[in-house]
């Protein structure tokens, strides 16, 4: 049994959301939802931050990646 | 909670296209999960218990998940509006210590003697009758507990974004059966782990908006009027107990001890992911990296409460003691959202809401499925089949298990539900403080005999329901008056002392089962390099000790209270 990698699919959710995000708080953005959040452009800064997470899972996929533990059973392909 | 309320008020969210579509994004992402987890599935111990082979990062991650459902949050931060800082506990001493001790003491016993399920260790230990207890209390619990889960969710859904109850229902369900008969615990268990992030990502910037709003930690000191609200201690409000000497014994014995030891060591939605871990240091790593994140997200759960009481108008009005316009402290949430969230980061807050309404279902049906499949269709109707039967009874009992949920959830629609949610809830809870008592005596005294097993179950079983029901107003025979958690702590731990009494008197007359049948059952009985773990290859390296990491997590609790206590 061996799944695929976890990591790379938080690196696409997170990185998918973090552009649309980005692009939301950059073009998107009208007065009443600076006023809506305190003047803070939040669409922006969480896209920015989920953009980041993103990159850290993808670095660690690729630095770490899965191996394949040769002291338990061989893979089953279905 | 009483989601009735949450229908009254005015709590429909302005979502836009923008949000809609991160939520189908989401959607499509859990589907695609399930359906290439669907490939690793080849034996029922893939489908059941993901071929025990997932990282402990993973396993520990969804240890937690699996616990911090939708329900579980929205009446998190309504505790934080109502009670304030005290609401911690529920998170440090009502968690952490017990999470590390399933690590360290327990997980030996259970990922070390190869069971499958709790039940299946009941059974290993004190045979058929206590087995049979604890299965089927268990198996009917999940599928009520996930059909209320998808009730809550659709109440909610309807009054967030006006969908009628049916189709969320429906269509909740239907997405979970979808990934869970794919792909099984491992897809439940990698859609948790996803869950986790999402609602991390939809309340951080929850409580970062409120925190500036609010004028940051300084802000709210000066503004919370009731300043006993800020300390964690004695929370006399919270247990309901107005002396605080006895309050804070209610907290640590009661909460602290009973109760959370009784929930997270014998639950097997709980345990089950800890049994999916690749090896035993990664079993017993399962809590323990589950216990970082449970001890830190009080701060995006907790505060965002608070700081609701201060900012959200309908709250404050509420705290002053006024009817509140409708609104009840479990609307926190998404008051919250209402209010401080544009569109965009709207949509990842409603998707957080519901992957934690849906991996909440998951969770209930996959641990289900399990103890149906091994337990009970295996132990008791038909033994000795190839295991593809299995693998296909697992997917049937997936399928069962959706069914009826949706029948229960549409059930407590019917009757017009909090209240019946309520009742049920409380009844499931009072088998876990007696479980936890049978177990600990079980793995720790050899002589305890099967018969002492089923006996002090039912007998602790019992005091826990007869404490709930002659403390609870609604039933009109309040002989015990205790408003608030204290009457839960109380008839925990009552039920956990007569467990132990019961045990050991009727162990004193019945005979023991032979030593020879408990070798990796009970501790004297088990070598040591029996409960060690290995330290080579990918458990490896001082910080993957399970030692080290729990006191850890138990020195940050301890630094946690010394600030915010």
């Amino acid at each position: 049994m061996r799944l695929f990698d976890l990591r790379l699919i938080i690196a696409f959710l997170f990185g998918l959301y973090g552009v649309v995000l980005v692009v939301v708080g950059l073009g998107f953005t009208s007065d009443e939802d600076l006023r809506k959040a305190e003047g803070v452009n939040i669409n922006l800064w969480a896209g920015v931050a989920m953009a980041a997470l993103a990159a850290v899972f993808a670095a660690w996929a690729m630095l770490r990646p899965q191996f394949v533990d040769t002291d338990k059973q061989p893979l089953k392909e279905l | 909670m009483s989601v009735s309320v949450v229908a009254e008020a005015d709590l429909r969210l302005d979502a836009g296209p923008i949000d809609y579509a991160l939520l189908v994004i989401y959607f499509v992402v859990v589907l695609g999960i399930g359906v290439m987890a669907r490939r690793s599935v080849s034996s029922s111990l893939d489908f059941l218990l993901s071929g025990r082979s997932l990282p402990a990062w993973v396993t520990g991650l969804a240890f937690i998940s699996a616990n911090l459902g939708a329900l579980e949050l929205m009446g998190m931060t309504a505790n934080g509006a109502q009670y304030g800082m005290a609401t911690v506990h529920y998170y440090w001493i009502g968690a952490i210590p017990a999470m590390v001790f399933l690590g360290l003491v327990m997980m030996p016993f259970y990922y070390g003697s190869k069971v499958r399920s709790v039940p299946e260790f009941m059974r290993r230990r004190f045979g058929k009758p206590a087995h049979l207890v604890n299965a089927i209390s268990f198996a009917v619990a999940q599928v009520l507990i996930a059909g209320i889960n998808l009730f809550a969710l659709a109440v909610i859904i309807d009054a967030l974004l006006g969908w009628p109850l049916p189709v969320s229902i429906v269509v909740a369900a239907v997405v979970v059966l979808a990934y869970t008969t794919l792909g099984g615990l491992s897809a439940a268990i990698y859609n948790e782990v996803l869950q986790f992030f999402v609602i991390v990502a939809a309340l951080a910037p929850l409580t970062i908006v409120g925190l500036i709003k609010v004028g940051g930690w300084q802000g709210i000191v000066e503004k919370v009027t009731d300043q006993e609200q800020l300390s964690a201690w004695p929370a006399t409000e919270l247990t309901g107990i107005n002396s605080p000497v006895w309050s804070v014994i209610g907290l640590v014995f009661g909460l602290g001890f009973v109760l959370s030891f009784g929930y997270w060591t014998t639950n097997f939605a709980e345990v089950q992911r800890a049994m999916s871990a690749k090896s035993m240091s990664a079993a017993k790593r399962t809590p323990i990296i589950g216990a970082y994140p449970k001890a830190l997200i009080p701060a995006i759960i907790i505060i965002p409460g608070i700081i609701a009481a201060l900012i959200v108008p309908e709250m404050a009005q509420l705290k002053a003691g006024a009817a509140g316009d409708g609104v009840d402290y479990n609307d926190v949430l998404p008051l919250l959202m209402r209010d401080l969230l544009p569109n965009g980061i709207l949509g990842i807050a409603i998707t957080g809401l519901l992957a934690s309404f849906m991996a909440g279902v998951a969770a209930n049906v996959s641990s289900f499925n399990t103890v149906f499949t091994y337990d009970l269709w295996q132990d008791y109707v038909k033994k000795d089949r190839p295991d593809e039967y299995y693998l296909r009874v697992g997917r049937l009992a997936t399928v069962g298990a959706c069914v009826l949920a949706i029948g229960t959830a549409f059930i407590a629609a019917a009757l017009g539900g909090s209240n019946i949610m309520d009742y049920i809830q409380a009844l499931f809870s009072f088998f876990n403080a007696p479980l936890f008592a049978t177990f600990i005596l079980g793995m720790f005294w050899k002589r305890m005999t099967p018969t002492a097993g089923w006996v002090g179950l039912l007998a602790g079983t019992f005091t826990a329901i007869f404490i709930y029901v002659i403390s609870e107003p609604s039933f009109g025979i309040e002989l015990l008056e205790l408003p608030g958690q204290g009457a839960s702590f109380l008839g925990a731990g009552l039920a956990f002392v007569v467990d132990i009494l019961v045990s050991v008197a009727v162990t004193m007359v019945t005979r023991p089962k032979p030593d020879s049948e408990l070798v990796g059952l009970v501790y004297s009985l088990t070598p040591k390099e029996d409960r060690a773990h290995s330290t080579t290859g990918e458990d490896a390296g001082w910080y993957r000790s399970p030692a080290l990491l729990g006191g850890g997590v138990l020195a940050l609790t301890t630094v946690l209270y010394f600030i915010f206590g």
